[in-house]
């Protein structure tokens, strides 16, 4: 088999750019010079000769948004390619199972009840795991059909439910104090990221990742018909149980500390695609590069190009649909 | 090599079939004749595994099939589907290394033994040239062909085959009936169901003949498929008429 190095080089080059470019721009503009030289007394341990309120701007505020912004762009990515793999199909996001619903109803309920930032982010990982937790389980039990239909109109059915919960709760909420709280959440943010955040999700966001590197090649026969792939002898219950799971798991993370930013999950797999092939063991580190590198670019952007912040999934949608309808007239019929 | 006995088959809920026996022996092809509807698929589906037996027992290389792991069976049993598009681009070679499955750990990917084999089945079936193809862009016939070629992957001792020439045109069938034939002089034992009682008469040792999920006729195609037993089957008046050493089936039209 060929060796198709080149757009993962290319990649790692451009999220390596990116990554710099976005500690230096800002309010407080940084040069590149001043950050390699931050990073070499860090690295060596050296006293470092520059200004101090530099060294904060680096390591207290850019580096915590930075680093969520290539975890929650990574993590939806990864999830992204795990479930279009998995329900064969490409326009399929990572919410697909309603594991954003569920988180946005945990934190929009904790808002409610006047909850701090803490138990806001707890209960929208809860939230994320009920709720796919509900659909796998009643999608499970309506036996006779298609398993993975089965799945999806659960998803689709439950979704609906839960925002019409999310829907009521913001119709009750205080328009002065809850409400804004509410859209600020449902629009998803990287402002406010703390080192506390990161430590939290990545962890969890590793977890899901984990069996996904592992399970990589047979990830590619859960996008054969049920009967092939169990013929060709998967366990397919038991792979797909997991994989859920495992994205489930990475996407709750995701959404618990960045509120809801779309069209990373459903948008950068499929690009990862279009460059690499379906096979789950090169597409996966692709489409992670790629969803990594675009959510600090549209973070960068979000904080960067007006006054006032832009909020991402705003900018994610904005970018996401003309590139996605062009992506869609490039590839005809094959993904 | 595969036993079925007094087996009643169906779906959840549901019995389809009942009361079919039958043994298949190493190297030998039988085929599959029956309405649509008849409970073929079905059959197959419980022959593999895929579905529990309502009654009745199967039995592969002399072990109950309901001892066997979902991986030990795809070791024995390789499967070929009838050829649908499958949703990705998985390039035909890709295809054929998803045959390798039962035989990697859980966590394994295919080494060069791996595809070594998925080399020798494409170049058995003759395509090795597609194996960089993308499976969405290669014709019915070729996709096929890379089904069978998967399924050879396997290493099995049986294949079973559900409708291999459906929608194919003539020339493809002929192929793919071909390779049935070259596959069972190599010693696997393949179960095929076809719509065309003449594949009986070219490539099957033995035909079974199915409607309404019970056994019309079993044995040697030349004893079991005649006037009355396809008639019996579809409901149509076909003479079966000898030719060059063979038989061939000729509908009766009125007129």
């Amino acid at each position: 088999m060929k060796t198709r190095a080149l757009p993962y080089l290319i990649a790692t080059g451009a999220l390596v750019g990116l990554t710099a470019l976005a500690f230096a721009v800002g309010r407080y503009p940084v040069s590149l010079a001043e950050i390699f030289s931050l990073l070499s007394s860090k690295i060596t341990g050296s006293e470092s000769t520059l200004p101090a309120n530099v060294e904060t701007v680096v390591m207290q505020v850019r580096g915590p948004r930075v680093l969520a912004a290539l975890v929650v762009g990574a993590a939806l990515a990864a999830a992204g390619t795990a479930y279009q793999g998995m329900f064969r199909n490409p326009l399929v996001s990572p919410d697909i199972l309603g594991v954003s619903t569920g988180a946005a109803l945990g934190a929009v309920l904790a808002i409610f009840l006047s909850l701090n930032i803490f138990f806001i982010q707890m209960m929208a990982f809860a939230g994320g795991l009920a709720a796919v937790a509900l659909v796998y389980g009643i999608g499970a039990r309506l036996r006779g059909h298609d398993p993975l239909l089965a799945l999806v109109l659960t998803g689709v059915v439950i979704g609906t439910l839960l925002g019409s919960v999310i829907a009521l709760l913001k119709y009750l909420a205080d328009p002065y104090n809850q409400l804004p709280a509410i859209t600020y959440w449902l629009l998803g943010s990287l402002a406010a990221i703390a080192p506390r955040d990161l430590a939290a999700a990545a962890p969890l966001a590793l977890l899901g990742l984990a069996p996904m590197l592992l399970l990589r090649w047979r990830m590619n026969l859960l996008a054969l018909p049920d009967d092939e792939a169990r013929a060709l002898g998967v366990d397919t219950r038991k792979l797909r149980t997991l994989v859920v799971t495992a994205a489930t798991l990475m996407t709750a993370a995701a959404v618990a500390v960045s509120g809801i930013i779309g069209w990373v999950g459903l948008l950068i797999p499929h690009a990862a695609r279009l460059l690499v092939g379906p096979d789950f063991g090169r597409l996966l580190p692709l489409s992670m590069l790629l969803g990594a590198g675009f959510l600090l670019a549209v973070d960068t952007l979000c904080r960067t190009v007006a006054p006032i912040e832009v909020p991402p999934g705003v900018l994610t949608a904005l970018i996401g649909t003309p590139f996605f309808l062009w992506l869609f007239a490039l590839a005809r019929k094959s993904w | 090599m595969l036993e079925a006995n007094a087996l009643a088959f169906g779906f959840p809920g549901r019995t389809v079939g009942h009361d079919v026996s039958f043994s298949l022996a190493a190297g030998e092809v039988m085929c599959v004749l029956g309405p649509n509807g008849g409970g073929k698929t079905t059959l197959f589906r419980t022959l593999l595994g895929l579905l529990p037996p309502h009654g009745g027992s199967i039995a592969l290389q002399g072990d109950a099939l309901k001892t066997l792991s979902r991986r030990e069976i795809a070791r024995r049993v390789g499967y070929v589907p009838q050829g649908q598009v499958s949703g990705f681009a998985y390039t035909v070679l890709e295809v054929v290394l998803m045959g390798r499955t039962a035989h990697l750990g859980a966590f394994g990917t295919p080494g060069e033994r791996d595809r070594r084999v998925a080399a020798r089945a494409l170049e058995t079936l003759g395509i090795a040239h597609l194996a960089e193809r993308p499976v969405t862009q290669v014709s019915g016939g070729e996709r096929q062909l890379a089904l069978i070629a998967r399924a050879l992957a396997q290493e099995p001792r049986l294949l079973v085959m559900d409708e291999p020439t459906a929608s194919l045109d003539f020339g493809n069938q002929v192929r793919v009936l071909q390779s049935v034939s070259s596959l069972a002089a190599s010693g696997i034992s393949i179960l095929f169901a076809s719509h065309d009682p003449d594949h009986a008469f070219l490539a099957a040792h033995r035909a079974l003949l199915l409607a309404e999920g019970r056994v019309v006729a079993l044995g040697a195609p030349a004893e079991v498929i005649r006037a009355d037993t396809l008639e019996r089957l579809y409901q149509v008046k076909v003479s079966v008429v000898p030719v060059g050493g063979g038989h061939t089936c000729l509908p009766a039209l009125e007129r």
